[in-house]
């Protein structure tokens, strides 16, 4: 098979599952791992350095034989997050960021886990734990301190699918039968189903909106005989957790969506991209396989095509939002440091292995196969002229049905407030922190491609949440995130996070709201990946957007020549240690 | 890439260069001017050659794919803005470069980096041979924009032929890609992530490399990051790179004019003040020789240490400003100075960003008063306290720049500015003469 050759010339692709191994077992990499990786791998053992602090699922010292990973989303801000993580804190002896003495506990915060319905929520040695309050954590606690297994007592995590339009309408949430859409690969040929599909002007679903077909078709035309699909399954961006329903609802539908890729561009192998905080679902995923493998939809002859073999497995994550940026996927899926790559090329020219590589997301993939599987013509008749089809979208945070919506394009903000039933909604969040933020203003605004371009995360703010304190939730997350790799995003976050907090202490006046666009503009020219480019798009939208509560934030007794200075602050520190 | 592609990179070089000898012409256009060039040629150099300066800082004309990490070469080309140094020129080509919007990108990403590290350049190595300084000096930064950020890092001095000064690193990854020892393995790799990101180096590879491969790393190095022990001073300052001359046909600070010297001077009042400073800025400020006697027909000297004069009499025109604020009395004298006169000039880093006292900006007060006055290798245990009486100023938990406190009106960069530096710049200020600066006396040390 294709996956032994490629890897077997290749174990530097299997360092991350090599990590995890050893992360696994006793929680934490020792420097005997390191040594025995670097001599096995012949590479430096820096260089094995740079990759295990690159992902921070990833220690270097024990972890708790429990390691509790509870998110700091705004959304479990805003649900609880400082009394959960007192609660946890208080039972377990463990401070934020580290251990406990005996070793048994160890309490890390983490960026959204992707269970923003059900927030606050964390993970236990990666099994989820939703909808905490500090009784339920207190029971957590003590069940495990007396032996019980997190697999055993974590939460089961509900699909909340709240909503699909009329059943011919809707698409991915349909009866699912596996083999219907793999079916009709047996009589059309590769173009053929690249043609079906570009009918239908199915646009990516991870953000970019790229046409799938056309990205298909690209990849196609490349010379060599080995390509690789990708599907990504990194959902990192806050407040999404489609791709988590997609994979628990319906894991065969994306399976079959990598496979019609398969054979279209010629590709023998896929590989999943599953984000670590996604782990629980691993063995429904590899059973999911292993059940496609007996039904011959994988490996030789694929669904009685003859010549057509593909295979699929699964390259776990180990902790890092950047990685969902397809060519920091394709590093980090070969064992490297999750960098974005410097781009002259596209993956689908040079990709995994520098070979060319389809990376789709998830519901992308589930999107083609429902194509293929109903035919353009049903599709055509969803959605509006111009943007056939549908869209899931993860809402969150002030409605009372927080859950999956699959709408039709072209879905107004306000159609989708009321089917969640927000609650006095104010400020929404589109697409997570790298999207756009929306006043009540816009509400009539539609949800498509050249209006509100929703890849899936969609949170209502209401009235009583503080715009600045979301902000600057946004800001921590990218400052964390940013990979480093270039300056403009490593130093700028870092630089913006500052500005916010002197806004914060009301030190801001006109002159640093200036210079916060100013900035902000030049992050998005210069930074190398998306991380980068977007990640103030929504701070200087929510500056145009919101004047008067910024008007408030500006302190207007020092307009001028004397600037506004923290005397007391600043002194504070001194006349402690001078006094004692 | 990974080690192995390393090998075969490193073993292919003169099989490429071969290779390379049918080159196919080609035109393309660099605001507006047209340029032939070859095919393929990386953009920074076929710009470079032909007179067109595109600043970068990680481009090294031989590692391909180029690193594209520093985005100092930010331009347009066809229409869309990304770094230079990863394009190939191809025909038909049409490249912006020097737009004003451009031109601040680029510059913006250069204070970035001094605010972002802790380059106290008077105090280091390379100062001189550096890359980064000389991009300051080539844009004509004389202050960065952002505030700086003072993160706390260790110098690491465990490497047996190094010294990796982390505060100074760009994160540029030349070394990371091009330093590897004669098995291809290896010797720095970035470590952590985002504001985290260091360059770490491999202990047990680090001592394989020859003397020569350690050198080479140090000169690879952009900034003084690298500093190989024993040979960091190797070359006297005043003789290095960057001393002298910009690589630019016109001078970056030259305005164009002709100097321009007024004749009717009305006399004018300046106050000066040292802060947190070391008077080396004052003593530059004598410096100027004999023309000293021509300003003293023309300046009169307010509250000022060169007259000792202790208090405002007047309002002055100019105010020029040493030192940045440590203590409390730091700042009531700025804000008076900001009173008292119409304009407000930094004089030097200190003033401008903190300076060289800005080194204890990384560390917690507490620990640097506990030093100073308990545990100093001078102090007797038990002997001292940490002086607390009313009638001292209150020290400041960092070190402020000046335009933290106050407005300030204009910068003059240097360790200490020049002599000249500081009187044309006044002296353009007060009379609206017209002088330009000269490369050699625009400094950050
Ligand atoms: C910082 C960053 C994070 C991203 N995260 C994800 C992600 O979690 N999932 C995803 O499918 N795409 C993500 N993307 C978009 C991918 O780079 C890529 O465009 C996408 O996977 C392509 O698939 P599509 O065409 O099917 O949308 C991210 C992009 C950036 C810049
Ligand atoms: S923009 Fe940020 S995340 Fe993207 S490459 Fe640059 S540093 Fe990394
Ligand atoms: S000389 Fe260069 S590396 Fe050294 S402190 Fe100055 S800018 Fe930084
Ligand atoms: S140590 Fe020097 S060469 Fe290496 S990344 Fe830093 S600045 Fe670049
Ligand atoms: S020189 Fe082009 S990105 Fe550094």
């Amino acid at each position: 098979m294709n996956k032994e050759t490629t890897e077997i010339r290749n174990p530097r692709t299997q360092l991350l599952d090599r990590l995890w191994e050893y992360q696994s077992a006793k929680s934490y990499i020792s420097d005997e791992d390191v040594k025995a990786l670097s001599t096995e791998l012949d590479i430096s053992q820096v260089e094995i350095e740079g990759v295990i602090s690159f992902y921070h699922f990833f220690h270097r010292k024990p972890a708790g034989k429990f390691t509790i990973y509870l998110n700091n989303s705004i959304l479990s801000q805003h649900k609880g997050f400082d009394r959960i993580r007192e609660a946890f804190e208080r039972e377990t002896g463990a401070l934020t960021g580290g251990i406990e003495p005996s070793g048994q506990f160890g309490l890390f915060e983490t960026a959204c886990i992707g269970l923003s319905d059900q927030e606050p929520a964390a993970l236990i040695n990666f099994y989820p734990f939703t909808n905490l309050n500090t009784l339920k954590v207190k029971s957590i606690i003590s069940a495990l301190k007396q032996g019980a297994d997190p697999a055993d007592i974590c939460d089961p995590v509900p699909d909340n699918i709240r909503h699909t339009p009329s059943p011919d309408k809707t698409l991915i949430f349909r009866p699912y039968q596996p083999g219907n859409a793999v079916k009709f690969l047996r009589d059309h040929s590769p173009e053929e189903v690249i043609s079906e599909i570009g009918k239908t002007k199915l646009p990516g679903m991870g953000g970019a909106f790229f046409p799938v077909a056309r990205k298909w078709e690209i990849c196609r035309n490349q010379p060599g005989d080995v390509k690789y699909i990708a599907c990504n399954a990194d959902e990192g961006e806050p407040g999404t957790f489609k791709d988590r329903v997609i994979m628990n609802a319906l894991p065969g539908l994306m399976l079959e969506g990598m496979i019609i890729s398969g054979y279209a561009v010629g590709a023998e192998e896929g590989i999943i991209y599953l984000r670590a905080e996604y782990k629980w679902m691993l063995t429904k995923l590899e059973k999911c396989i292993e059940q496609f493998r007996k039904m011959n939809l994988l490996g030789k002859n694929v669904g009685g095509v003859r010549g057509f073999n593909f295979d699929i497995r699964i390259q776990v994550g180990a902790g890092a939002y950047v990685c969902g940026e397809e060519t920091a996927m394709l590093n980090s899926m070969e064992g490297k440091r999750g960098e974005p790559r410097a781009k002259r090329s596209y993956p689908v020219e040079r990709g995994f292995l520098q070979k060319p590589t389809v990376v789709n997301n998830v519901e992308s993939f589930c999107a083609a196969a429902r194509v293929i599987e109903l035919g353009a013509e049903h599709i055509l008749r969803t959605g509006t002229k111009e943007f056939p089809g549908t869209k899931l979208i993860s809402v969150s945070g002030d409605c009372y049905k927080p859950g999956i919506y699959e709408i039709e394009w072209g879905t107004t903000v306000k159609e989708v407030l009321g089917l969640c039933e927000a609650q006095d909604p104010f400020f929404i969040q589109v697409s997570g922190p790298s999207g756009i933020c929306l006043s009540m203003k816009e509400v009539e605004r539609k949800i498509q491609k050249d209006d509100v371009a929703c890849c899936g995360s969609f949170m209502v703010f209401n009235k009583s949440r503080d715009i600045l304190s979301i902000l600057q939730n946004y800001s921590d997350f990218f400052k964390s995130e940013s990979c480093g790799v270039c300056t403009p995003c490593r130093a700028g976050n870092f630089i913006i996070q500052r500005k916010l907090h002197r806004i914060e202490l009301g030190l801001a006046n006109k002159a640093d709201f200036e210079e916060i666009r100013e900035w902000g503009n030049i992050m998005g020219i210069a930074s190398r990946c998306g991380l980068g480019k977007m990640a103030t798009r929504t701070l200087l939208m929510a500056i145009e957007k919101f004047p008067e509560y910024f008007d408030g934030k500006i302190d207007q007794k020092r307009e001028g020549l004397n600037l506004s200075f923290d005397m007391e602050a600043a002194t504070a520190e001194y006349i402690k240690f001078s006094s004692s | 890439m990974d080690r192995k592609d390393h090998k075969k990179k490193h073993t292919s070089h003169s099989v490429t260069a071969k290779r390379e000898q049918v080159k196919e012409r080609v035109t393309i256009r660099i605001d507006g001017k047209e340029i032939r060039t070859e095919a393929g040629k990386n953009l920074v150099q076929a710009a470079r050659e032909n007179g067109i300066f595109i600043p970068s800082l990680c481009y090294f004309e031989h590692i391909d794919p180029p690193l594209g990490t520093c985005r100092v070469c930010t331009c347009n080309v066809n229409g869309a803005s990304g770094p230079a140094c990863m394009e190939k020129v191809s025909d038909g080509m049409e490249v912006e470069v020097h737009t004003p919007e451009l031109k601040n990108v680029r510059k913006a990403i250069v204070e970035m980096m001094f605010s972002e590290g802790n380059h106290f350049c008077p105090s280091c190595e390379k100062s001189g041979d550096c890359s980064l300084q000389h991009m300051g000096y080539e844009m004509g930064v004389y202050k960065s924009r952002f505030p700086h950020l003072f993160k706390d890092r260790l110098i690491d001095f465990n490497p047996k032929r190094f010294v990796i000064e982390h505060n100074r690193c760009v994160k540029c990854r030349r070394c990371v890609e091009e330093v590897l020892t004669n098995d291809g393995n290896r010797v720095f790799s970035f470590s952590n992530r985002g504001n985290e990101t260091l360059v770490a180096i491999d202990y047990e590879q680090e001592a394989k490399l020859s003397e020569e491969q350690a050198l080479e790393a140090m000169r690879i190095c952009p900034t003084g990051a690298i500093l190989v022990r024993g040979q960091a001073f190797a070359r006297p300052f005043g003789t290095r790179k960057f001393d002298m001359k910009s690589v630019q046909k016109k001078d970056p600070f030259s305005n164009g004019k002709k100097k321009k010297k007024q004749n009717g001077r009305a006399k004018k009042t300046i106050a000066t003040i040292s802060l947190a400073g070391c008077f080396g800025c004052h003593m530059s400020m004598l410096d100027i020789d004999l023309e000293l006697l021509d300003l003293v027909e023309f300046i009169e000297f307010n509250k000022s240490p060169i007259n000792d004069i202790k208090e405002f009499t007047k309002h002055c025109d100019v105010g020029l400003i040493e030192g940045g604020c440590c203590n409390s009395e730091n700042v009531e004298v700025l804000r008076e100075f900001r009173k008292k006169c119409d304009l407000l000039v930094s004089v030097g880093e200190c003033a401008i960003w903190g300076g060289l006292p800005a080194m204890r900006n990384t560390i917690p007060i507490g620990e640097c008063l506990e030093e100073a006055y308990l545990n100093g290798i001078t102090t007797e245990t038990g002997e001292y306290t940490i002086p607390n009486s009313e009638d001292l100023p209150k020290i400041l938990d960092q070190v402020y720049p000046c335009n933290e406190i106050v407005k300030i009106d204009y910068f003059i960069p240097g360790c200490p500015p020049d002599a000249h530096h500081i009187w044309k710049a006044v002296a353009n200020l007060l009379w609206d003469e017209q002088y330009s600066v000269l490369y050699s006396e625009f400094k950050y040390d």
